[in-house]
């Protein structure tokens, strides 16, 4: 009886073996079963991510990640592939990847050494400097000019902890003023509750081009971090995560990135035909030169 | 969630550039939540005790401010008036004061939470005390007026007293109410419970549940002590005999 326990244990035991040599695993295994793959949007992620006059998703990493549906699509044998949406927020982003909601995350995240160790990140897409918005009439033109004086930007994002450094290094006392959404800390300057409001340069430049004024607004001051933003995925997923670095490095080395570039930050953009005019950062080009899924902490100077 | 990475240990962790730890924020945060909630249900217990006896005053343009009081701050979202507050109402104001205001105010951003709040809880407030008013005999009003007090004395000496008193346990959830509700001040940038909570998130680089988790237990906490400070009032108050039981 022992006997064939053995040689039963052993023949199930080669057996799975061979089959883990080629089965699918992880992401991709799920996407096969279900024939869906889910993306998750930003509403008002200028222009990475953001919803058009018809609520449809729409942007440059929206454009990435469809890039990455086919390539999925492509890899399965799966012509009925359905791609979904789904909305997150900056608070619920990284928990609906982990928990499998979402398979691939196209806002505006940025890719760093705390994340990591719970998700996982697409080589580098776009970069984002960190500076201010002020109105042109204040004269500003700088952090340093700030000192006693309220400073927005909004809760929950990195640019709290960035104003709390540069207080302690540079010495100076902003009153900071928080806004629960970009929109609202844009409306704390607009209104003159602050008199400048901190945030990714990509995403002021939305806000001031959709303004009712915009060149009353500029965009001054040195960076305060250079970051790393990229498309989001589940760690410890190989096989997924070839199929979407395969796809971005594609992309960089054909060109199709530097079009995308263009297409969403160098022409007027829906919903108003607004152009950002945003060219592209000397990081951003040296990415796309060569790709790869390095952390913020490694772009610090 | 089998590959959600845990760490309990993160409260003892110091916050990235800073020398203190998530748990000091926790606790400052716990600090603000009360301090709002405890300010805003002054303001509320006040307010509502007045407007809800201006309810039942046999006096027409009284009891209609009464009125338009409630139905205005008790018809409209919490969040909606404390943007409102803050967003719209130093707008109103004349130039100089506007920028005083939207500036230079001291404690800017307490002083309109605790307002929103307040006035939104008063006008429930006040719904209670109409009721525990409403509530006694009509006999009670006809008997002190009878004995010569004055409308004044007969709701100070013979009304008040008892509908107070039957009130507590309405009143009672809406002191908890208060705590739960100061949460939206986290929309204008204090850094109680909530705001903590969703900077954590971000700062840790997603330990989202135990950003979550400890706040959540933490209102848990102040609302049942809320709870148990009002019941061991209500025993203090209890008049033997007298409706409420025990």
């Amino acid at each position: 009886m022992y006997k064939y326990r053995v040689l039963f244990a052993l023949i199930l035991g080669c057996a799975a073996h061979a089959a883990a040599a080629e089965t699918l695993d992880g992401t991709l295994k799920k996407v096969k079963e279900t024939g869906a793959i889910t993306l998750g949007i930003r509403e008002a992620s200028f222009p990475l991510s953001y919803l058009d006059a018809q609520q449809q998703p729409i942007g440059y990493h929206i454009d990435i990640c469809k890039h990455i549906a086919d390539a999925v699509k492509a890899k399965l044998a799966l012509p009925k592939l359905e791609v979904k949406t789904q909305a997150v927020t900056s608070q619920n982003r990284i928990p609906l990847v982990v928990n499998g909601t979402v398979d691939l995350e196209c806002g505006s995240t940025t890719n760093n050494l705390d994340r990591q160790k719970q998700v996982a990140f697409a080589p580098t897409t776009f970069v984002t400097n960190v500076r201010m918005a002020v109105k042109k009439s204040s004269g500003i033109k700088d952090l340093d000019q700030l000192g006693g004086k309220p400073v927005a930007t909004t809760t929950g994002t990195t640019s709290v902890q960035l104003m709390r450094s540069h207080e302690k290094g540079k010495n100076i006392d902003f009153k900071e003023v928080y806004g629960k959404d970009h929109a609202d800390s844009f409306l704390m300057l607009e209104t003159d509750r602050a008199v400048a409001f901190v945030m990714d340069d990509n995403l002021i430049a939305g806000l001031i081009a959709n303004s009712k004024t915009p060149n009353d607004y500029a965009i001054v001051g040195p960076a305060l971090s250079v970051e790393p933003i990229a498309i989001m995925l589940r760690r410890d997923d190989p096989q997924f995560k070839a199929v979407v670095d395969e796809t971005v490095k594609q992309m960089a080395k054909s060109g199709e990135l530097t079009k995308l570039y263009a297409k969403w930050f160098m022409a007027p953009i829906p919903p108003k035909g607004i152009n950002m005019n945003f060219p592209m950062s000397e990081p951003l080009k040296a990415l796309i030169a060569n790709p790869n899924d390095n952390p913020a902490e490694s772009f610090k100077k | 969630m089998h590959n959600y990475h845990w760490n309990w240990g993160i409260f003892f962790q110091t916050i990235p550039s800073g020398d203190v730890t998530y748990l000091t924020w926790v606790i400052h945060g716990l600090g603000w939540t009360v301090a709002i909630a405890l300010s805003a249900w002054v303001i509320a217990l006040s307010l509502g005790s007045i407007i809800g006896t201006l309810r039942t005053v046999p006096h027409r343009g009284l009891a209609f401010i009464g009125h338009a009081w409630v139905e205005f701050f008790r018809n409209v979202p919490i969040l909606m008036q404390l943007l409102l507050w803050y967003f719209v109402v130093p707008e109103m104001l004349p130039a100089e004061l506007s920028r005083w205001v939207k500036q230079d105010m001291p404690a800017k951003e307490f002083i309109t939470a605790i307002v929103a709040l307040g006035l939104f809880t008063s006008a429930r407030v006040a719904e209670q005390v109409r009721a525990g008013i409403q509530s006694l005999s009509r006999g009670q009003r006809f008997a002190g007026l009878a004995l010569g007090l004055t409308t004044w004395q007969t709701y100070r000496y013979v009304l008040l007293p008892m509908a107070f008193r039957i009130i507590i346990p309405p009143l009672t959830s809406e002191f908890m109410n208060a705590f739960k509700n100061s949460g939206v001040a986290y929309a204008i940038g204090i850094w109680e419970l909530i705001f903590v909570s969703r900077q954590m998130v971000e700062e840790t680089g997603g330990q989202v549940f135990e950003s979550l988790l400890v706040p959540t237990v933490l209102y848990i906490i102040c609302s049942y002590a809320a709870n148990r400070a009002m019941a061991y009032f209500e025993r203090r108050a209890h008049v033997p005999g007298f409706i409420v039981a025990k």
